[in-house]
């Protein structure tokens, strides 16, 4: 039988569930994730840096662990919550279970809590602080609710410069890494890229010293404006008119760049389901989401920029084009990886603009 | 794309008679398309020749005609009434074949009629057996090696090609009508002459099997500007090679990863951009259980069983989300109803799984054949929502009145372990059962998914209750109680499981269906229940609604799955109670578990909970809901069944008491009346064994007719001729 295990918020609320994978005490923001499948490419988004997050579908683990699914090579998120895992799970490409695979990355896992009783109250009350740990005797309350996720940027970023390619690339992409989904990479490189995955705090200069043809801002965590050095790094590079595609936090930190405000969201936009709108066609596609915090509609100036892609559900900002440079963000996930394939032609589209800029190779 | 405006008065077409494999979900579905229609302030014409329906009530549209479903009556209707539009793809099958007749003869352009919905071309390209495959390919999905004959000589000589076994697909047929699989040149020959005969083209499909893939369906839907999502996916606990109408269902998937689940998907997506389906449309596909090898089996242009299920199971109403398709409006302009925040263009995420058991008529007939292929035969189906399989399931068995409350089914006890696995070898409406006691009698889960090809994963499941029911027998105590009640079980199959008395208690907690898996604040009146203790932060959903409510309430209890006598005329009529209730001023409580019902659509009753008809889940909601009274009368044989417990509770029963209704179901007690009454009768006995069977016999001489009590529709009634027909009679039905 497994230990007893606690979720304490840091509005009071305690849910008594068991443990599983590591054990231990760990505070963090406490987010919910809505996919249905996709746990893998969850435990593995480094974007997740510095909370713990509980899975809506009661059901986790059931086709095991696969590691060519990863999007990064370990958990960044703080600890793990679903209302049931799976012990024996069943899938041709499966290697182990939830349980071992948490341990072996010792993190903290917590079930068998009324896991929808827990979302309803992150989605009335906003997101809030939480701490797992095995007693209830001493908890120290000012330390839950003092939590803040910090540095999460430097944290995740690869630490030193690599490349990845395959044989008679086209284009060369530099791709600053905030965090990155191990997806970006592949779709790039799918496309015809030599891709040379940059830490976070390489310069403008350095950049533009690699003469890329074009320039991919990854995704990653924690709050977008404490990243001034990015911000800065992002500045110098709008200048070059060198082909730009961020998603996500890059997204976030372009429109910084630009002058444009973000905040936080109340409980943030978590899973597959996301309906997007194309400003420019009136198309609506599906889109796999994970962020906290959106860049504010109304501080987009419009003589540079236009917002192009609005959440349907409600109205925040999704995209933007820039108008000066063949430059474009999107605050979704078009590399998908879990979620919906259905706006990977982002991808292709950026391939164009590499290919009519004029340093690409030809 | 906002409203066509030009269109003033559709003309919708029913589904006429229930038959297999088009059953009550089109009721539900005319009636959701109905409405959405009426919103718009569109006249409406409609034709069904089913009067058992609500769609054929008064309210529901400008003109009703209930006359034959034929071309000739429908364009003599068209002819007078003169609509601007008709819409196809809500009236089953019937209703799509008539619109396509309609548009290729060319009547429709000669009086000016727009086809809304699915076009021709779309129908022929899902329909048309070559014009699929053709279309397919050319989009680059793969099919299943498959040719087209229209004689059984060319039936021979593909299956020559490809090899046996084959399966013969029927063009133009409902519920696979007339199919089957054929394991050699005796069989195929046997199989694709009835197959060409029933096939209104007389064309078959022969096509490699490829039994033991998974078998996964996506409802979809897409609007005229070409926006689609998925509304729900739906993996089969039986493979391939047993029709999806026979198979238990689960939703969502639960097997596949993200890239396998996101491979469909996009495939999905793909086709109904091909065919061009302007409403919903179902996607089959079969998925090799060891490789991304897939293959698309078939598509449906409009709503059907599955979307009615997928709706049930998701909240989304995929009818009348089409309807509005099919009248101009696009995806991000419809209002989703759960949430009133967003809109239709979103894909549910769902907080728990759906299962679906399908309800067969073989306890009607007795001698029938109870073998399942790919030729539908069951009658009805029941869904359960939980947040586990264990608990769905359970929930879903003690809700399809077989009179079953666990997996364990009496009659195959006694077998031996080698019997009951030469019986998974064949499928029958009875093998999640035999699969139950295989695993009961230690077969391994790897053996079973051997020879059964059923996913380990649904297996292991099962083993978990297997597991849980040993512990069990050795003693109760709180947790082990906890753990059982997370599972599924009641109190009474806890009681007999470990021979105590549950002296501990637990109270359900009720979960609302809201589509987005609580990401967005719904007002849905639509609950399932779980059980989550107190301390793991247990909330019962449900409480806030009924604490707020003013109106005094009443129960009304629906009718359960459909079978042989106890058809959508219970629906009809629970219905029009809820209706009445509602009208007079009462908040209406309605329990139901019947996926293809206009009494479980959400905005029927004031709430609904989607739960078994059993006495423990009907009286959990009677001791939160506290209503004035209940109404058994609406629910048939099902409800009825349940009157006596609920007197004996004390629940104010409205309408014929408990003791009045027991004296016309109970034999003897109907006897004893009609004695009192002088009223003549043929002279019959009550009998509880084989022993008092014949001796009854005996005295009231042969033939005799030999019926249980408490059944409608003539459930188990046979006429025996000899003692040989009564002991074999008797056997099957105490094994029962």
């Amino acid at each position: 039988m497994s230990d007893k295990a606690y979720l304490i918020l840091e509005n009071g609320k305690v849910f008594e569930g068991k443990s599983f994978g590591a054990k231990g005490t760990v505070i963090a923001e406490v987010v919910f994730a809505t996919g249905m499948t996709g746990y893998l490419e969850t435990l593995t988004d480094k974007s997740y840096y510095g909370q713990m997050v509980v899975q809506t579908f009661p059901l986790i683990g059931n086709y095991g662990i696969i590691r060519s699914d990863f999007e990064s090579k370990n958990i960044h998120m703080s600890a793990y919550i679903v209302n049931q895992w799976c012990e024996e799970p069943s899938n041709f490409r499966s290697g182990g279970n939830l349980d071992a695979f948490l341990m072996e990355q010792q993190i903290v896992g917590l079930y068998d809590i009324d896991t929808r009783a827990l979302v309803r109250i992150i989605r009335e009350n906003g997101v809030m602080n939480g701490m797992i740990t095995n007693s209830l005797n001493d908890i120290d309350f000012s330390k839950i609710s003092g939590y803040k996720v910090q540095n999460a940027v430097s944290s995740v970023s690869a630490k030193e410069a690599y490349t990845v390619k395959e044989d008679n690339a086209k284009y060369k992409v530099a791709l600053m890494d905030f965090g990155l989904k191990d997806n970006i990479v592949r779709e790039l490189v799918k496309r015809g890229c030599e891709v040379t995955v940059l830490p976070y705090n390489t310069s403008a200069d350095e950049i533009i010293k690699l003469s890329p043809d074009g320039i991919m801002l990854s995704n990653g965590p924690g709050d977008p404006a404490e990243n001034v050095e990015i911000i800065e790094c992002l500045k110098k590079l709008t200048q070059t008119k060198i082909p730009m595609f961020g998603i996500c936090l890059g997204h976030q930190l372009l429109a910084l760049a630009n002058g444009c405000k973000t905040s936080k969201l109340k409980y943030g936009h978590r899973g597959a389901n996301q309906p997007v709108k194309d400003l420019t066609t009136g198309r609506v596609y599906i889109t796999s989401q994970n962020h906290g915090y959106a860049v504010e509609s109304n501080s987009i100036d419009e003589s540079i920029a236009d917002e192009v892609f609005v959440n349907v559900n409600d109205s925040t900002c999704e995209g933007i084009t820039y108008k000066n440079a063949p430059v474009f963000t999107v605050q979704f996930h078009p590399e998908a990886c879990g979620g919906p394939k259905d706006t990977s032609f982002l991808f292709d589209r950026f391939i164009k603009m590499m290919g009519v800029s004029d340093n690409a190779v030809r | 794309m906002p409203l066509d405006k030009s269109i003033k008065k559709i003309m919708v077409i029913g589904s006429g008679p229930i038959v297999i494999g088009q059953a009550a979900e089109f009721d539900y579905a005319g009636t959701q398309a109905l409405r959405a229609l009426k919103e718009e302030g569109i006249e409406i014409v409609l034709v069904n020749s089913n009067p058992a329906t609500i769609m054929t009530d008064k309210a529901m549209a400008d003109k009703i005609y209930i006359e034959p479903l034929t071309l000739t009556t429908v364009e003599r209707i068209i002819e007078k009434e003169k609509p601007d539009s008709i819409l196809s793809g809500l009236g089953g099958q019937t209703g799509l074949n008539l619109c396509m007749q309609l548009a290729k003869s060319g009547f429709l352009d000669s009086h000016g009629i727009k086809l809304l919905g699915a076009s021709p071309e779309t129908i022929d390209k899902a329909e048309d057996r070559q014009m699929f495959k053709d279309t397919m390919e050319s989009i680059g999905q793969p099919v299943i090696p498959s040719d087209v004959v229209c004689d059984v000589e060319g039936a021979f000589a593909f299956a020559d090609e490809i090899g046996y076994p084959v399966i013969v697909r029927p063009a133009f047929t409902l519920g696979g009508s007339g199919g089957g699989i054929a394991n050699n040149k005796d069989e195929l020959g046997e199989i694709a002459e009835t197959g060409i005969a029933v096939s209104p083209i007389h064309q078959i499909l022969v096509e490699k099997s490829i039994a033991g893939w998974k078998e996964i369906e996506f409802e979809v839907i897409r609007d005229s500007v070409g926006n689609a999502i998925t509304v729900c996916s739906m993996e089969n606990f039986d493979p391939v090679g047993i029709h999806t109408g026979d198979s238990i269902v689960i939703a969502p998937t639960v097997t596949l990863a993200d890239k396998e689940y996101q491979m469909l998907r996009t495939a999905a997506l793909n086709i109904i951009e091909a065919l061009g389906v302007e409403g919903g449309c179902n996607c089959q596909f079969a998925l090799c259980p060891d490789s991304f090898e897939y293959a698309v089996i078939e598509v449906n242009p409009r709503v059907s069983r599955s979307s009615a299920l997928a709706s049930k199971a998701t909240g989304y109403p995929i009818a009348k989300v089409a309807t509005k398709i099919a009248i101009g409006y696009t995806l991000d302009e419809i209002p989703n109803a759960v949430t009133g925040k967003t809109f239709a263009a979103f894909e549910p995420t769902l907080d728990y799984v759906a299962v679906k058991f399908p309800k067969w008529a073989f306890d009607k007939f007795v001698y029938a054949k109870r073998d399942l292929g790919t030729q539908m035969k069951a009658t009805g189906e029941v869904m359960s929502i939980a947040d586990s399989f264990e608990m769905a399931i359970m929930k879903a068995v003690r809700g399809a009145e077989i009179s079953l409350d666990t997996l364990n089914l009496p009659k195959l006890f006694n077998l031996s372990a080698d019997e009951i696995r030469n019986m998974l070898h064949t499928t029958t409406d009875e093998r999640l059962f035999v699969v139950f006691e295989a695993l009961k009698k230690d077969i391994t889960c790897e053996e079973i998914n051997e020879i059964t090809k059923i996913d380990k994963w649904f297996l292991y499941k099962l083993k978990n209750l297997v597991n849980y029911e040993k512990k069990l027998s050795e003693g109760l105590t709180e947790d082990i109680y906890i753990q059982g009640k997370r599972l599924g079980y009641t109190d009474k199959a806890i009681e007999r499981i470990c021979g105590e008395k549950v002296t501990y208690s637990l109270a359900p907690t009720y979960k609302m269906v809201d589509t987005c898996a609580g990401e967005f604040s719904a007002q849905t009146p639509y609950f399932y229940h779980t059980f989550n203790t107190q301390i793991s932060g247990g909330e019962n959903e449900a409480l806030k609604l009924i604490e707020h409510s003013q109106k005094p309430r009443v129960v009304v209890l629906g009718s359960g799955p459909i079978r042989i006598g106890q058809g959508i005329e219970f629906d009809y009529s629970s219905v029009h109670c809820v209706w009445t209730l509602k009208k007079l001023g009462y908040e209406v409580i309605i329990i139901n578990n019947n996926p293809e019902t206009v009494s479980t659509d959400f905005d029927t009753a004031d709430r609904l909970y989607f739960e078994p008809l059993t006495p423990e889940d009907v009286m959990n909601i009677i001791k939160i809901e506290k209503p004035v009274g209940i109404i058994v009368s609406f629910g048939g044989g099902t409800a009825i069944k349940l009157t006596k417990h609920l007197a004996e509770n004390n629940v104010n029963i409205i309408g014929t008491s408990a003791d009045s209704i027991d004296m016309a179901e109970d034999r003897e007690r109907f006897d004893e009346l009609l004695e009192q009454l002088h009223i003549n009768r043929p002279k019959g006995f009550t009998v509880m064994t084989t022993e008092e069977a014949l001796d009854a016999a005996h005295k009231v001489s042969y033939p005799v007719l030999m019926r249980p009590s408490y059944v409608l529709g003539g459930q188990n009634m046979i006429i025996a001729f000899s003692d040989d027909d009564i002991k074999e009679y008797m056997e099957i039905i105490l094994s029962t």
